[in-house]
């Protein structure tokens, strides 16, 4: 087991470096071969009123003249020492970890996405606790009574939730929860408050996108649900278990849903590492300032370090959620032997 | 009155296709201490009895009548919260595929525990010495180790023992074994054999073995009831099926059954065609259209529903050829074959 988790960790650690080999590779050697320049990479920096002598010196200054290999190897070394960038008129230094210096706000990536992340986590974290008791409750009681209005109507609502895209159900939830109507539940996005300033206001500020995002995620785990529990509830274990003489509530959530379950938490270790990793268009659809506004900024502001960072921070929770995801395993199946 | 007693209990399952007669009058009693051998082909509906005597089928879906009698108290017509609270406690119930049987998730000590405490006022710690003691008795080794590990990690003979020990928890006083040994390797099947006669003893219980191997009847049971079609086609005591079977269907299940002093050359006899279905049974006689001894009824096989006669001192045939007639033909035609080694 001890092996095993080193192990899984070491591959974890293979894998960021590749991530990050590959990242790198898409902002330094794509661009390339499509026929860029030292100086044309150099003059996002500079600004566009630089002279081209001004861009010839950047571009020395900042390595672009380098072999590829080098410059990796500046980069990597700069996440784990921290680096300084010489643009020619001044120095400028980017603490380790340092995941890239953006030219634009003058500012290092890496306390920027620190700020960004508890708002990230923030919205994961309530809309996986709403998404999860919604959608696994709705397939249980869809499962249990196959073929009823509830189930029809469950499945129909499902089959909405995965097919709606946030950016519909997100301004339709805007315009009819909070846009000064009736119904008004909450305020307008754009504004997060930190959970430990005032968690009444935190999850008043998140209530609408958590429920926006955990439609779209329940939908998909009550099918996945309800598809486990038709399964589990006709095993033979089932039978047993009734034949001890449990009560049907028991026999449900304890043999039925806890037979079902391995699927399940698959999913969510996947969805949440994901998620984890900036939700883009929920936080775009409610400004709310986290990491996937973050990068849909940097993209469109063509801030290519920041965006960079966002990627690597990102890459680094979907791998860490599978690894997590595959350590459990052998706890909620004790049949799987890790090794 | 008996500790056991069916009378006529049908159940019926409505289908798309029509009414499947799974059970279709089925009556018997069940005195404790003893074993009742319900023998039959798949679909014959011995495990659809057995379900139906514990009240697991879902309400909705199975039509259920005629009466269940146990000690006293009729349980076709019991709420099915009260059935519950016998369930495990009075009658329980060993599956015949305990890999499947057990929840693969919860140690094998839990699914006792669990058993146990659901009729048991008692703490955890209680019961698990309870599961201990339970698992000591139905010959598990070191069982204080074993009660910690999961049914995947017992091999086969040992995850019977774990359910029979788990059925027995709660000390009920009718057990039913539905194909107890068939999933079992046949050096295996002998031990757990041996063992479910043993605590019969020890546990007084009325016990129900419901098999398609006659070989396991003979070994535990006092009475066999053969089922076909949903209905008792032939009962008696374990001599009467054995040494003076009269219904044609249980000569064909004699005759089908290996034995080691036959001559291995000799060809096994199998019962010519397939079960019938439970939705269109064969007019008649369930059994006429296999029965090698059809035309010898005179056309009734077909036509009319045999009555479950008595033939003689609680023996028990569904047949519409004379007793004579029946008699003559085992002596002459059908044992001589059996022996013929």
């Amino acid at each position: 087991m001890v092996t095993y988790i080193i192990r899984r960790l070491i591959w974890a650690f293979v894998m960021l470096t590749i991530v990050s080999i590959v990242t790198f590779a898409i902002f330094f050697l794509v661009p390339r071969l499509a026929g860029a320049t030292s100086e044309s990479l150099a003059a996002r920096y500079v600004g566009r009123t630089a002279s081209a002598e001004q861009v010839k010196i950047a571009a020395e200054k900042l390595g672009f003249n380098d072999p590829l290999v080098v410059q990796y190897g500046r980069f990597a070394k700069g996440i784990v020492a921290g680096a300084d960038y010489d643009y020619g008129p001044g120095v400028e230094h980017c603490p380790a970890p340092c995941f890239g210096y953006s030219f634009l706000t003058r500012l290092p990536v890496w306390p920027d996405l620190m700020d960004r992340l508890p708002v990230t986590i923030s919205l994961a974290i309530g809309a996986a606790v709403i998404w999860v008791i919604a959608g696994v409750a709705t397939g249980v009681l869809s499962a249990l009574k196959r073929g009823s209005v509830f189930d029809r109507a469950a499945m129909s609502v499902a089959l909405a939730g995965v097919s709606l895209p946030i950016f519909f159900t997100g301004i339709v939830s805007l315009v009819v929860f909070s846009y000064g109507t009736p119904f008004r539940i909450t305020a307008p996005g754009g504004s997060f408050t930190p959970f430990d300033e005032n968690p009444a206001m935190w999850a008043y500020n998140l209530i609408l996108p958590w429920i926006t995002l955990a439609f779209l995620y329940a939908a998909g785990y009550a099918r996945l649900t309800r598809a486990g529990m038709l399964e589990t509830m006709n095993e033979d274990y089932i039978r047993t278990a009734r034949a001890k003489g449990l009560n049907e509530r028991t026999v449900v959530v304890k043999h039925g849903l806890r037979g079902a379950l391995t699927p399940i938490l698959t999913i969510f270790g996947l969805d949440l590492g994901l998620l984890l990793g900036g939700a883009v268009l929920t936080e775009s659809t409610y400004s709310l300032p986290g990491m996937g506004k973050y990068a849909i900024d940097a993209i469109l502001a063509q801030d290519l370090p920041k965006v960079m960072g966002v990627t690597l921070v990102a890459a680094f929770f979907v791998v860490f959620a599978n690894l997590i995801v595959d350590l459990l395993y052998a706890v909620v199946d004790p049949r799987v032997r890790l090794g | 009155m008996s500790f056991l007693e069916l009378k006529d209990l049908r159940i019926h399952f409505p289908t798309d296709d029509g009414l499947v007669k799974s059970v279709d009058g089925l009556s018997f009693t069940l005195e404790r201490g003893k074993t009742l051998g319900i023998v039959g082909e798949s679909g014959s509906g011995k495990s659809v009895t057995s379900l139906g005597i514990l009240g697991l089928h879902k309400g909705g879906r199975a039509r259920i009548s005629g009466e269940i009698w146990l000690d006293g108290e009729e349980l076709v017509g019991a709420s099915q919260e009260h059935v519950r609270t016998l369930r495990g406690k009075k009658m329980a119930m060993i599956f015949q595929d305990p890999l499947s049987a057990m929840h693969p998730f919860y140690t094998v000590g839990d699914q006792i525990i669990e058993a146990y405490r659901i009729h048991n006022d008692v703490s955890k710690k209680v019961a698990r010495k309870h599961a201990i003691d339970m698992l000591g008795r139905v010959g598990i080794p070191q069982p204080e180790r074993r009660v910690d590990s999961y049914p995947h990690e017992f091999s086969g003979g040992m995850r019977q023992r774990a359910m029979i020990a788990m059925a027995l928890s709660c000390d009920p006083e009718l057990l039913i074994a539905d194909e107890p040994t068939t999933a079992l390797d046949v050096t295996v099947q002998a031990q757990i054999l041996d063992l479910m006669r043993d605590l019969q003893r020890d546990f007084n219980a009325a016990l129900i073995i419901i098999t398609h191997d006659l070989g396991v009847v003979a070994e535990l049971s006092d009475d066999i009831l053969v089922m076909y079609g949903g209905k008792c086609v032939e009962y008696g005591t374990s001599d009467d099926i054995f040494e003076r079977p009269e219904h044609p269907y249980t000569w064909g299940l004699l005759g089908s059954m290996p034995r080691l002093d036959r001559e291995p050359t000799e060809r096994l006899m199998p019962i010519k065609g397939s079960p019938p279905s439970l939705i269109n049974v064969p007019s008649g006689c369930a059994f006429h259209p296999r029965c090698a001894f059809e035309e010898r009824t005179g056309g009734r096989a077909a036509t009319q529903v045999p009555e479950l006669l008595e033939t003689e001192g609680g023996h028990l045939v569904r047949c519409h050829l004379p007793r004579e007639r029946r008699r003559a033909i085992w002596e002459n035609e059908i044992k001589p074959n059996l022996e013929a080694s």
